[in-house]
């Protein structure tokens, strides 16, 4: 079977995990060059992506659809346009130096396998996030970043801070993540449509469109570590730097900001979402850039900086103009590139050098040369120099702004002051670890191996030529990306010409003198915004930690309360709830005047006589009493087991007599089996032979005993006194024979009809059995964990 | 119970359950019986076998871990649901094969398959409660 592009487009979706499955086998056998062949699948979903381009610009988008759950209408849908493509392009290519990158940087690591699996697990969550249109397959990808993230962020897992990083990322994703669900299913209720290609104007039109746009935002904000959720994101650095460097550039974080170009055409545009996206993205903006100037880890400045950018993408989405949006396109493939290049290149000094403490370093340029071009292009787009993508970037955003409106002159300022910010980070990043006199560090510095300097080094270059093609960049990136989020064509006036005459060319040139002067005051700054951090006394890290060890002592609370660990009590509850579930109905809504005899029935006394059975009936009403009182004046507790097998029996006979065969078997078994193991639990526990309950318990559990067996009664009686509705059983007549094949239809519902359900039934039988052994071991083996609590009961009631 | 009546005659009781708890198991599609009453039949000359000459004896006699066997059952009853991927059909989807042998047709089908990890399932769990009461507590001696 040739395949198609649906199944290639899955095929790509799918083949990360099967490499992440691959990995540790791999990582195995070939030690060194794990990394070298596993960047080949990256790097080949990157390839076959690039083949989509032309289709892509041609036509506007490629969709793909494989069924999924036929039952509910459910389809796998994927849809690339110019939107996802560039993600995807951005994720699989950073992805391959990413693993290339890994290999190196854990080399001879215990669980380098490991690691690149969940790796590759990472990026192909995110691939499907970015190709899948079905709302629901987003959200799973939606999950499965986080969970691949909790995995890699908490992958040093010895160290609390690093389980700490992954816990809170994991619960502040997370609640996103059930945002976005919701808001999903709110989405199909209104229009019925599960892909999000299919939407138009129906949920803004919609009375509830505030709430679904609540939920999105939620999700993005949580995702992309909008202010007040940003504080999860310089946790998430204890991840290896690897991680770091695809979770910041590519991966995880973009995925909120994807949510909200996703969205834009059916959920943005109104002025309640430019409002929110492009306040809080100021907002982000600003204390992101302004928290990297408070670092001094070479690290923990690039975190930050990532919150500023995710800031910055959000607010672009937010103005949501045809310049915005075209910004936010060649920002997004410019911060990416840069990012992961940046991060690689601070791994690289981090492996070599043994420290990232931009205080303690200087000079490394001429010990790693290769490291430190691939850094300084990389800061130069992030300043946004000429012939940098982060320069076209800076100035596609300031361009939709140029009016003398006061909204857009104060997000103008925010920005530039936010860019100026981010510039003067970059510069401190190029010049203090590697210009300057030569530091000790407490490593003896050199270069960083070949897979270690392909990222960066490629990185760099990328941001660089791409920003000299112009044409290319605008006709195969911009137009398409932007066009995809604006749902109309939008034109590319990219170039390289300076023109002094436009007020573009002098709001850049501000922006690097501000950067410039925020370079050269940056110990000044830094010691001003701790000052001001330490004022303030508290922070959304910390409030975190306040409300997660309330919430773990809330629940600690209620298991204590609930779950008591006294058997009898569980008991009684269970059936007193029983009891009360059976009887309240009945006697609320007049259940049993249906049982009571009505006027016309006259003298009703008449009525009641014999019921008309058979010998052989009256034999097995017979042996039912006989046990029932078998049981009442049983002198031991064995002999009261085997006085209730034989009621059960009778019970069971009773099915037989009326025409239920499998369920009589079936009663037959249960019941010799429940008196074997009764029998054998009984012997084992070594319990009194007699009943040593006090006569208060006793009347207390033969009360509640009694009301539940009439509660039960009461029950069928009424439900009996109804007419059958004989719907199902005849369609399952008519039916077995010609669907299943078979003509016990008891039989044929359990592993045909219902299948499904039997299938989880076997599974939690199997389960129950586990747990139950778990328990008889734990009984075998007192000294591993000494049931004192249990032993001392026990003696209690012996005594 | 340990009498040397019960010794003497549990194999042969128990070789008798377990045929006929295999042949309620198969018959199951069209007469009373099935996976579920079949395996509880195995499970009871388990444990029959268990009363009559110790639950490591029993053990032996299984030689696989019935917990173990619970466990493959719920295995291949996934399986046999999964078979209808390659005909292009939903999630368990039945699959019949009508095998013609000699003069008798021996119809296949996957809810048969089915039925007998209902079977196994059963027939280990409970299996493995019964023999893990009478003795040893589940460990292997």
């Amino acid at each position: 079977m040739a395949f198609g592009t649906d199944a290639n487009i899955a095929l790509v979706a799918i083949a990360p995990f099967i490499a992440a499955l691959l990995a540790p086998l791999l990582q195995h056998i070939a030690k060194p060059f794990a990394g070298w062949i596993l960047a080949l699948v990256p790097a080949g979903i990157f390839a076959f992506l690039l083949t989509l381009i032309d289709p892509v610009i041609a036509n506007g988008s490629v969709a793909a659809r494989i069924e999924w759950v036929p039952a509910f209408d459910l389809v796998l849908s994927f849809y690339i346009d110019g939107l996802s493509l560039t993600f995807a392009l951005t994720v699989s290519a950073i992805g391959a130096l990413i693993v290339l990158y890994s290999g190196a940087y854990l080399k001879g690591h215990p669980h380098l396998g490991r690691f690149l699996a969940f790796l590759l697990a990472f990026m192909g969550a995110m691939l499907g996030l970015v190709l899948a249109d079905n709302l629901l397959a987003l959200f799973i990808f939606w999950e499965l970043t986080s969970v691949t993230s909790f995995l890699l962020i908490g992958f040093d897992h010895t160290r609390q801070a690093s389980r700490r990083g992954a816990i809170q990322a994991l619960v502040i994703t997370n609640i996103g993540g059930m945002a976005l669900l919701a808001g999903a299913v709110l989405v199909h209720q209104l229009t019925g449509q599960w892909d999000m290609s299919a939407l138009g104007d129906e949920v803004r039109g919609s009375g509830l469109y505030g709430l679904v746009l609540l939920l999105f935002i939620a999700a993005a904000f949580t995702k992309s570590a909008q202010v007040p959720f940003h504080f999860w994101l310089p946790n998430a650095m204890e991840a290896p730097t690897p991680v770091s460097a695809f979770l910041h550039s590519a991966t995880m974080v973009q995925a909120g900001v994807y949510l909200l170009a996703r969205t834009t055409p059916w959920l943005g545009g109104t002025e309640v979402w430019t409002a929110i996206l492009v306040c809080f993205g100021g907002a982000t903006l600003l204390w992101g850039a302004l928290g990297a100037l408070r670092q001094i880890d070479l690290k923990q400045m690039l975190a930050q900086t990532t919150i500023a950018s995710l800031g910055l993408s959000v607010l672009l989405i937010g103005l949501g103009t045809p310049a915005a949006i075209s910004a936010f396109i060649i920002y997004f493939v410019a911060h990416a590139a840069y990012k992961a290049g940046l991060f690689m290149a601070v791994g690289a000094i981090d492996h070599e050098a043994g420290t990232r403490d931009i205080t303690v370093l200087g000079g490394l340029a001429d010990k790693m040369p290769v490291t430190f071009i691939g850094a300084a292009m990389a800061c130069l787009a992030m300043i946004g120099l000429p012939l940098t993508l982060g320069y076209f970037a800076k100035e596609e955003m300031y361009l939709g702004l140029l009016s003398w409106h006061w909204p857009d002159m104060a997000v103008l300022l925010v920005l530039v002051a936010g860019n100026a910010l981010l510039a003067g980070v970059a510069m401190l990043i190029l010049v203090k670890p590697f210009l300057g006199p030569v530091l000790p560090t407490p490593k003896s510095a050199h270069e960083a191996p070949l897979a270690m300097l392909a990222g960066p080094v490629l990185l760099g270059a990328g941001a660089i030529a791409a920003a000299v093609m112009t044409d290319w960049l605008g006709h195969t990136v911009l137009v398409p990306g932007a066009s995809a989020v604006l749902r109309q064509p939008v034109e590319s006036h990219l170039t390289l010409a300076l023109n002094p005459m436009s007020p573009l060319l002098w709001l850049s040139v501000a922006t690097w003198v501000l950067g410039w002067l925020v370079y050269r005051q940056a110990a000044v700054l830094r010691t001003l915004l701790r000052r001001l951090e330490s004022g303030l006394g508290w922070s959304a890290d910390s409030l975190f930690d306040v409300v997660m060890f309330g919430l773990i002592r809330f629940s600690g609370a209620i298991t204590r309360l609930l779950h008591h660990g006294r058997l009898e009590l569980y008991l009684v509850a269970v059936f007193i709830g029983l009891a009360v579930a059976l009887i309240a109905p009945l006697l609320l809504l007049g259940g049993y005047n249906v049982l009571l005899p009505t006027a016309d029935f006259g003298d009703w006394s008449a009525w009641l006589r014999w019921p008309d059975l058979n010998l052989y009936e009256w034999g097995v009403v017979l042996l039912a009493l006989i046990g029932l009182g078998a049981v009442l004046a049983a002198p031991t507790r064995l002999f009261a087991i085997i006085a209730l097998g034989i009621q059960g029996m009778a019970v069971a006979l009773i099915f037989l007599l009326y025409a239920a065969p499998d369920l009589a078997f079936t009663q037959l078994m249960v019941e010799i089996l429940s008196v074997v193991i009764l029998a054998l639990v009984m012997t084992r526990l070594r319990l009194d032979e007699r009943d040593p309950r006090p006569f208060e318990d006793w009347a207390r559990d033969g009360t509640i005993a009694v009301v539940c067996g009439a509660g039960v009664s009461l029950f069928l009686m009424v439900v009996l006194s109804g007419t059958l509705n004989t719907r199902l059983s005849d369609f399952f007549t008519a039916t077995s024979v010609p669907i299943a094949h078979g003509s016990n239809i008891v039989n044929v519902i359990l592993v045909d009809y219902r299948g499904f359900d039997t299938l989880g039934e076997i599974s939690v039988v199997m389960g129950a059995g586990i747990a139950i052994m778990a328990l008889l071991r734990r009984r075998k083996q007192p000294t591993a964990t000494p049931p004192k609590p249990t032993s001392r009961r026990r003696k209690k009631v012996a005594a | 119970m340990n009498t040397i009546i019960f010794r003497t005659l549990a194999p042969l009781i128990v070789g008798i359950m377990l045929v006929f708890s295999l042949y309620i198991c198969l018959r199951g599609h069209n007469e009373p019986g099935g996976g579920f009453i079949g395996g509880l039949i195995g499970a009871a000359a388990i444990a029959v076998l268990g009363m009559s000459s110790g639950a490591g004896e029993a053990r032996r006699a299984l030689r696989v871990d019935p917990l173990a066997i619970a466990g493959f059952g719920v295995f291949i009853a996934g399986l046999s649901g999964l078979m209808s991927l390659f005909i292009e059909a939903p999630f368990m989807t039945s699959i019949w094969l009508y095998l013609p042998l000699g003069d008798d047709v021996v119809p296949l089908s996957t809810p048969l398959v089915f039925d007998l990890g209902v079977y196994l399932v059963v027939f280990g769990t409970i299996a493995a409660i019964a023999l893990g009461l009478e003795g040893d507590g589940g460990e292997e001696s």
